[in-house]
């Protein structure tokens, strides 16, 4: 897959690609010698493509890197290693001052509608940052593109004046839109933009972003971890898992042939809404917890919980690749996919118990 | 992302009769500042509006001293020889002519206590501003910047806060007077200014520094650098409104505490020099012969001064109530 789009580099239709994006932070370790430092291996080579007008899931649980990949595709946190095209630019080291121009192109959505908005300023001030920023608009010209951007998200043009803790959780939200809006990005990540709000506000929320992806060609990076939001408004779903994508494809092939088993755990954790079909679904646990990123496990990362594992997936690390039959946008990190059908929660991992001891503990094989 | 979206609007005011409501409704729209909630709490509480009064008395005499001189007919450096001092020479009581009684030269005491104020008052608010000012600047660029910056910024700080600041000011003190620093900062006002603001400063930057790197963790400033915002608009636009309200409460709380360091000063003689009016200054001297009996001459000064650093005090709690319900800044 990387080899692929490395050839592909200047296909037109591409916005965002993230080549062997590799982000490690540095841990404070007890220790004050310098050399005793260790990393949180956050995100580790992970490549990535989002297409012109697409909205590309990234899901993961809490921890795996998702909101990581984001951030360094949006240049807020330096990368570790690897190459960030956008726009067929190499914006991997721009300097801040070079950056900025890029900035409107680029903008996010924040996860905490609460925590995003500045509550010492004025909404009609917040919304109008991005002009103030680039000095684009200012006086009554930028008062009456703010009250436009508030219309366009829903929101009252006459509430300029309020504090933000004067909406509610859904209005904020819009504004967090609104300001996102304010130069027409091209790309738009939207960082978990639901997942602190009520269900009813969530799908107002989600109807909104759909209006406008539609209205302005807008192109979404849509994190989250609810695997029913993520299949609603993706075309195609990346999954994460420690740091490393395990499985990526179009959304409906996904569902349809979970190839990893993490994917295959995590659809089959998807609440239903009719219970008979919930009853005859069987529902894979996964064993432990998830281990611990800065010492991540050997070969496979998700060996030490996957109930498949074979001495080959401590060894060796399996690479992104089409199995099965599938079609070549819908690939799998596994040594040995799930097959449709299958019922992994029948299976048993057929490794040594010794092998098995990682980082957060002994895992239980059944 | 296709389908059909239903609730996407929240309903929006009519545009029609709008326009005549226009007056009425667009004061309901306009939010509430945390200030103006700040305010009404404050407007509330009896003792801080008290208190906010007696400060305005106060101010009211410093800028009217010349009245009190001129109902008098007494001048603050007027020495009456004759009238205010007795055969023996000592103060003389209250009375008809001097209200408060005079002090050891036969001044109006009254008068110098009213041109005292002005002082006192000076000193608090410019020197509580230069802190203010200084601690906020250095403080915000430790906490934004981090690292190396912070680390030295920080020991600094730690390093003034271990300072012995009255063993060091009487010491800057005796250089003044033999030689002008810098070749114009000499003994007196500018000095008791510079030695305040210069120990003062260390405490607000360790407040804000712990504030900014609580701030600078939040989404809106992560938002704020995703839109493009440099560092000094972040610092100054973004993180430093949410700063204003810790800010306005130590302030209002540093000036009685200016306003003693100030008179601690000038009672020990390093601070305002004679012939000007300070209440520092005529505690010192009536303090030597208070045995002797003229009380009316360490009272009123010194009741003055009570008076004075209470007021600010109580105003200063009452702030911090009004800013701060939650108690969320412990200053």
């Amino acid at each position: 897959m990387s080899q692929e789009t490395t050839s592909q580099a200047a296909d037109g239709d591409v916005l965002l690609r993230i080549e062997n994006l590799v982000k490690h932070f540095p841990v404070k370790s007890g220790s004050l010698l310098p050399g005793q430092r260790e990393y949180v291996h956050a995100v580790q080579d992970v490549s990535l493509e989002v297409r012109r007008g697409e909205t590309l899931g990234l899901v993961g649980e809490t921890g795996c890197g998702k909101s990581t990949v984001a951030r360094c595709a949006a240049r807020l946190y330096p990368v570790t290693s690897g190459m960030i095209f956008f726009d067929g630019r190499d914006i991997t080291t721009l300097s801040p001052r070079r950056m900025r121009p890029l900035r409107r192109e680029i903008q996010i959505i924040f996860q905490d509608p609460y925590g995003s908005l500045n509550p010492r300023r004025r909404v009609g001030s917040i919304i109008g940052d991005p002009f103030a920023i680039h000095r684009t608009a200012r006086g009554a010209d930028r008062r009456r593109q703010v009250q436009h951007l508030m219309e366009l998200v829903g929101l009252n043009p006459e509430h300029y004046n309020r504090f933000p803790a004067e909406f509610s959780g859904g209005q904020r939200q819009r504004i967090g839109v609104a300001r996102a809006l304010a130069f027409r990005p091209k790309l738009i990540i939207c960082d978990e933009p639901v997942s602190a709000l009520d269900v009813s506000i969530q799908a107002q929320i989600l109807n909104l972003l759909s209006d406008l992806q539609r209205e302005l060609g807008l192109t979404y990076i849509f994190i989250a971890h609810d695997l029913s939001v993520v299949r609603h408004v993706s075309d195609r779903v990346a999954v994460m898992y420690l740091g490393k994508i395990v499985e990526q494809s179009p959304v409906d092939a996904m569902w349809a042939h979970p190839r990893h088993p993490y994917t295959d755990a995590l659809l089959s954790a998807v609440p239903l809404p009719d219970p008979e079909h919930r009853q005859q679904r069987e529902r894979i646990i996964l064993a432990g917890d998830v281990p611990s990123p800065i010492r991540p496990p050997s070969g496979c990362r998700f060996h030490p919980r996957c109930p498949k594992a074979r001495p080959e997936c401590v060894a060796t690390e399996p690479g992104l690749a089409a199995s099965l039959g599938d079609a070549p946008d819908h690939v799998a990190a596994c040594h040995f996919p799930v097959a449709d059908g299958e019922d992994i929660s029948l299976s048993r991992p057929a490794i040594a118990a010794g092998e098995r001891v990682v980082e957060s503990g002994l895992i239980a094989g059944a | 992302m296709s389908h059909d979206a239903t609730a996407v609007g929240e309903p929006t005011l009519p545009a029609g009769p709008a326009g005549l409501l226009a007056g009425a409704a667009r004061k309901e729209i306009e939010g509430k500042s945390p200030w103006a909630l700040a305010w009404r709490r404050l407007r509330r509480d009896r003792a801080a509006m008290t208190s906010l009064g007696v400060i305005a008395a106060i101010a009211a005499c410093a800028i009217g001293a010349p009245v009190f001189a001129a109902i008098t007919g007494h001048g603050d450096m007027e020495q009456f020889s004759t009238i205010g001092r007795t055969a023996a020479g000592q103060p003389v009581g209250p009375n008809g002519t001097f209200w408060l009684g005079t002090d050891d030269l036969g001044r109006d005491l009254l008068v110098r206590i009213a041109y005292g104020a002005r002082v006192s008052l000076f000193v608090g608010v410019v020197a509580t501003a230069v802190t203010v000012a200084g601690g906020t600047v250095i403080g915000l660029a430790a906490g934004y910047f981090g690292g190396f910056i912070d680390s030295v910024l920080a020991r600094f700080m730690d390093w003034l806060l271990a300072v012995p600041f009255l063993l060091f000011a009487i010491a800057l003190f005796s250089v003044a007077v033999q030689k002008p620093i810098f070749g114009f900062i000499g003994a007196g006002l500018p000095i008791v200014i510079i030695v305040l603001g210069f120990f003062g400063w260390a405490s607000v930057g360790r407040l804000v520094r712990g504030q900014v790197l609580s701030i600078k963790e939040k989404e809106y400033i992560e938002a704020a650098r995703a839109m493009g915002a440099g560092p000094w608009r972040i610092m100054f636009i973004d993180i430093l409104p949410n700063l204003l309200a810790p800010l306005i409460v130590y302030s209002t709380l540093l000036i009685p505490a200016t306003i003693v360091g100030e008179a601690t000063l000038s009672f020990l003689g390093v601070g305002v020099q004679p012939p000007t009016a300070d209440w520092g200054q005529m505690i010192s001297t009536a303090s030597g012969m208070f045995l002797y009996g003229p009380w009316w001459y360490l009272v009123f000064p010194s009741v003055a001064l009570l008076i004075t650093t209470l007021a600010f005090n109580i105003f200063g709690d009452g702030v911090r109530d009004a800013f701060d319900p939650r108690g969320d800044f412990s200053v």
